[in-house]
């Protein structure tokens, strides 16, 4: 029997970005003893990264946005692949969600009439955008933390005990779900400080933990990304849906190489900035595809006008979803129009007062300066497609976040499927993190209180092959296939992140995609021989070999969906399918582990260890289809669907 | 482009440890922590090392470069000369746990001492109304990364152990000031003077003023400029304000009376 520090709570929370600390408020809000488990300090999540603001129709800036209008720009977005009601739960419910963010002390950019102020994005028919400059998402982070903090100093008061409700696990890392008879019992997990092994009991538990960007080479996510929660789900036995679709954010930064990847916001194109190839074209009005040519500007003049009258003008091109963005800079450079590194140029130093760019966009001209040497407000930015956000995830209910096939777990935020469809727009994702993180922390505690003394247990052999799996690495030069030679964690690392950036990136192809599975098996096998040196005690070493099983998983559904779908729709562009089709539209890919009762030494890792089924979502409700105009649904839906 | 460069890198834990050296490959555009990690991928797989966004915004990476609180993500190696030894240390002023990665639960233990914000009972979501000119003095505060590094050079702690039961530090006066300069905070309805309970609780007054916290912040936020020494003016105020004075001295007589 293995021995481990154990816990009780009535509700886990995975993660500590905006989805999990946003639940974790919720949960702790309806009287439940929560847990939030953060692999990094409290207040370091990926969130913090967001830059550009967060979506709600609040109206503030032109009037005539409301949830219909929201809830359309996101179906079209995701090219209709969007869980309907999802998007529809989303755009009714941002706007109480920012509104709330201010009670508890947020201090938003605000209009002449001192309302939140709203701005531009991709996308948004109106200017939708809660945001403070560009660290929107520090601002969200900072007030759900202190908004914790607050739920603390109310328990000291009334227990003399900060964490007598609320309590965050930092620095630890969950490994594995535990379970008892199909429902949830619990999470094993390590403290990365000191590795010794806990065990939290917890009839819920909520994952929380975002995206999957670490699998790739060229990627704004940061090393927590590695899918953790994703696999925690397939290795519990949910299942994750559109996994084929991983958004490339259109402007990374290029250069210098070391900063390859990391995000340009995309407000620089909503405040004016605009792309431009080595010729000085503006390139973008040469990429409108079909379904949105009549809501975007044909020429300069149209387009620059639409910053002072929107009403009379349409959109500029720069605006249009990131997928439609990405692809476009990705066909320039190709065509040999790129800038010296790689990239186009992204200029707003000739759009707008010097003044005026370092108030809006702040970090953004701190950044390039710092980094790259570059003045934005005097000369424009090289940037290119970077590995950003991962529309797939598991399958919940959209109004309780369960998640399908295994009571007590949810999930929340990026780690969720189904909102988004097959493109996120920006901004969508704080107030997806909002809105869902309050609805999962509410329905894990309505749970977790039904279920009153009837709480499954945790089977002490479970507890023993989670601490065997993560005590593997220590152990690896003794059952290494490699002739008995550990393999450097890194060293795999690096052959995944190019495996997945050649081969399952922006542009998609088969015989490369069937390439990429064979490799993705070779290093499955070679990863059971990542071996570490040294000792339990904060050691990056190991918690990448531990990491690496995560990664190899949520790689394997993304290949595996990727070649399934033979089209191309939002995030997921295929060379030899280069069409939209309608008939793919209200299919789901789901992925599932092959054997999820195999334990961690009963599986054979030459396999594949991904089953692919094909499922039809529910259709769309008829008030919500009637929110469009019959021309546009033609070119997403078949005709059957219409008609019935 | 590349060159070949010298680091002495402190590894060890709370029982002790020593600068090691190493010569590591270093390119052009490259920082700090991108030399720590190739030294983690290449030759010390364990070194300990906290970090996340790597472009500033995070506040995760932060230890002493030649002797200097920095940010490892945002100190490029072209400020160095080719030929220098570059150091790096952990931050000094908290516990080591290994390597480069302190004990920094202080700033959380503090972080929780600080009065939250009190919202205005009177107001519901959606009706707050606020000039931006109002609020740009604590959103400048609020640009606050929490990297603690002005916590880790500020001298009231740096040396002296002792004063950290009675000093906040200035990342958390800060939020203090934010606070009391927040357009809409209720606290005084609540009965919560932010300035005297910064002065009497949370120790205001130890600060005299060096600005080394604002010298190191990343975020170039004016710590004692705009935060300090604004809240120490406030503080005295109530302290030596005449009716102030004259409204404690009655009570204080009613009282004896």
């Amino acid at each position: 029997m293995t021995q481990v520090e154990r816990h009780s709570y009535d509700v886990v929370v995975v993660g500590a970005g905006g989805a999990g600390l946003r639940a974790a408020i919720e949960a702790r809000s309806q009287g439940m003893r929560t847990a939030v488990i953060c692999k990094s300090l409290f207040g370091k999540a990926h969130t913090v990264m967001a830059e550009g603001g967060i979506a709600a129709s609040m109206g503030n800036v032109n009037e005539n946005d409301n949830w219909q209008v929201h809830f359309r720009d996101t179906m079209r977005g995701g090219k209709f692949l969007n869980q309907w009601r999802m998007a529809e739960l989303h755009a009714k419910e941002a706007p109480d969600r920012v509104w709330e963010l201010e009670t508890w002390g947020a201090l938003f950019d605000r209009t002449k009439d001192g309302k939140i102020s709203q701005r531009n994005f991709g996308g948004h028919e109106y200017p939708r955008l809660a945001h403070v400059g560009d660290r929107t998402g520090l601002e969200l982070i900072r007030t759900l933390q202190q908004k914790i903090v607050s739920l603390q100093q109310e328990d000291k008061k009334e227990f003399g005990d900060y964490e007598a409700r609320i309590k965050v696990f930092q620095e630890c890392t969950v490994t594995r779900v535990l379970k008892e008879d199909g429902r949830v019992a619990g999470i094993f997990g390590y403290v990365r400080e000191s590795g010794r092994f806990f065990v939290i009991e917890a009839p819920s538990v909520v994952l929380a933990t975002g995206g999957i960007g670490k699998s790739f080479k060229v990627t704004s996510n940061s090393w927590e990304y590695t899918g953790d929660g994703h696999a925690l789900a397939l290795l519990a036995g949910a299942p994750l849906i559109n996994m084929e679709f991983v958004q490339f954010h259109p402007t990374g930064m290029v250069w210098p190489p070391s900063v390859k990847g990391i995000l340009v916001t995309e407000s620089v194109r909503g405040d004016g900035g605009v792309l431009r190839n080595s010729d000085g074209k503006r390139f973008m009005f040469d990429y409108i595809p079909d379904v949105f040519k009549e809501k975007y500007a044909q020429d300069e003049a149209e387009a620059d006008g639409w910053y002072t009258a929107p009403d009379t003008h349409r959109r500029p091109p720069e605006l249009l979803p990131r997928d439609e963005v990405a692809r476009a800079i990705n066909a320039e450079v190709k065509a040999g129009r790129g800038s010296p590194h790689g990239g186009v140029f992204l200029d707003v130093s000739t759009r707008l007062p010097a003044e005026e760019i370092k108030r809006r966009l702040p970090s953004m001209h701190h950044q390039f300066k710092e980094l790259a040497d570059v003045d934005i407000t005097a000369e424009p930015m090289e940037v290119g497609p970077t590995c950003h956000y991962v529309m797939g995830g598991v399958d919940v209910d959209p109004d309780t976040a369960a998640a399908t096939g295994v009571l007590g777990l949810f999930a929340a935020g990026e780690v969720a499927g189904g909102m988004h469809g097959s493109n996120r727009l920006g901004g969508n994702s704080l107030s997806d993190l909002l809105v869902f993180g309050r609805r999962a922390g509410l329905h894990a505690a309505t749970y977790a209180a039904d279920l009153g003394g009837s709480r499954p247990r945790i089977a002490e052999e479970q507890i023993d092959n989670a601490a065997a799996e993560a005590l593997r690495p220590f152990s690896a030069e003794d059952t290494g296939t490699v002739g008995g030679r550990a393999e450097n964690p890194y060293a795999l690392h690096q052959e995944l992140q190019q495996t997945m950036n050649d081969l399952v990136g922006i542009i998609r192809r088969a015989g490369e995609m069937e390439e990429a599975l064979r490799r993705l098996a070779d290093l499955r096998v070679r990863s059971r021989a990542a071996g570490v040196e040294g000792h339990r005690q904060f050691n990056p070493g190991w918690h990448l070999a531990i990491d690496l099983r995560n990664m190899l998983l949520v790689s394997e559904c993304v290949a595996r969906a990727a070649l399934e779908r033979t089209e191309s729709r939002g995030g997921h562009t295929r060379d030899d399918y280069p069409e939209m089709d309608r008939q793919w539209r209200k299919s789901n890919l789901v992925c599932e582990l092959a054997d999820y009762r195999g334990g961690p030494a009963g599986q054979d890792p030459a396999m594949g260890q991904i089953k692919l089924t094909r499922s039809d979502m529910p259709p769309i409700r008829a008030d919500l289809l009637a929110l469009f105009e019959k021309d546009e649904l033609l070119k997403y839906l078949t005709d059957e669907e219409l008609s019935a | 482009m590349s060159y070949t460069g010298r680091f002495k890198v402190w590894r060890g834990d709370a029982g002790g440890g020593e600068l090691q050296d190493f010569e590591v490959e270093v390119n052009e555009g490259e920082v700090v922590l991108d030399i720590i990690h190739r030294l983690q991928a290449t030759q010390a797989h364990d070194l300990a090392v906290r970090w996340n966004c790597k472009a500033g915004k995070c506040g995760s990476c932060s230890a002493e470069i030649n002797g200097r609180p920095r940010l490892m993500c945002m100190t490029r190696m072209s400020v160095f000369d080719e030929s220098e030894t570059v150091t790096v240390t952990p931050m000094r002023t908290f516990p080591v746990v290994r390597d480069l990665v302190t004990d920094v639960s202080f700033n959380y233990t503090k972080a929780r001492e600080i009065p939250s914000f009190v919202p205005p009972p009177r107001l519901g979501p959606g009706e707050y109304r606020m000039q931006q000119e109002d609020v740009e003095r604590s959103q400048e505060f609020r640009k606050c990364i929490e990297c603690f590094l002005c916590q880790n050079v500020c001298h009231v702690v740096r040396d002296h152990e002792e004063n950290k039961t009675a000093f906040a530090g200035p990342r958390f006066l800060m939020r203090m000031a934010e606070l009391d300069m927040h357009p809409l905070d209720a606290a005084e309805e609540t009965g919560l003077d932010r300035k005297t309970t910064a002065q009497d609780e949370h120790g205001l007054g130890y600060c005299n003023i060096t600005k080394c916290c604002t010298e190191v912040c990343p975020e170039h936020i004016k710590i004692t400029d705009n935060a300090l020494i604004p809240l120490k003016e406030r503080a005295a105020d109530r302290k030596y304000d005449p009716l102030v004075w004259l409204g404690s001295v009655i009570r204080r007589r009613g009282a004896i009376d």
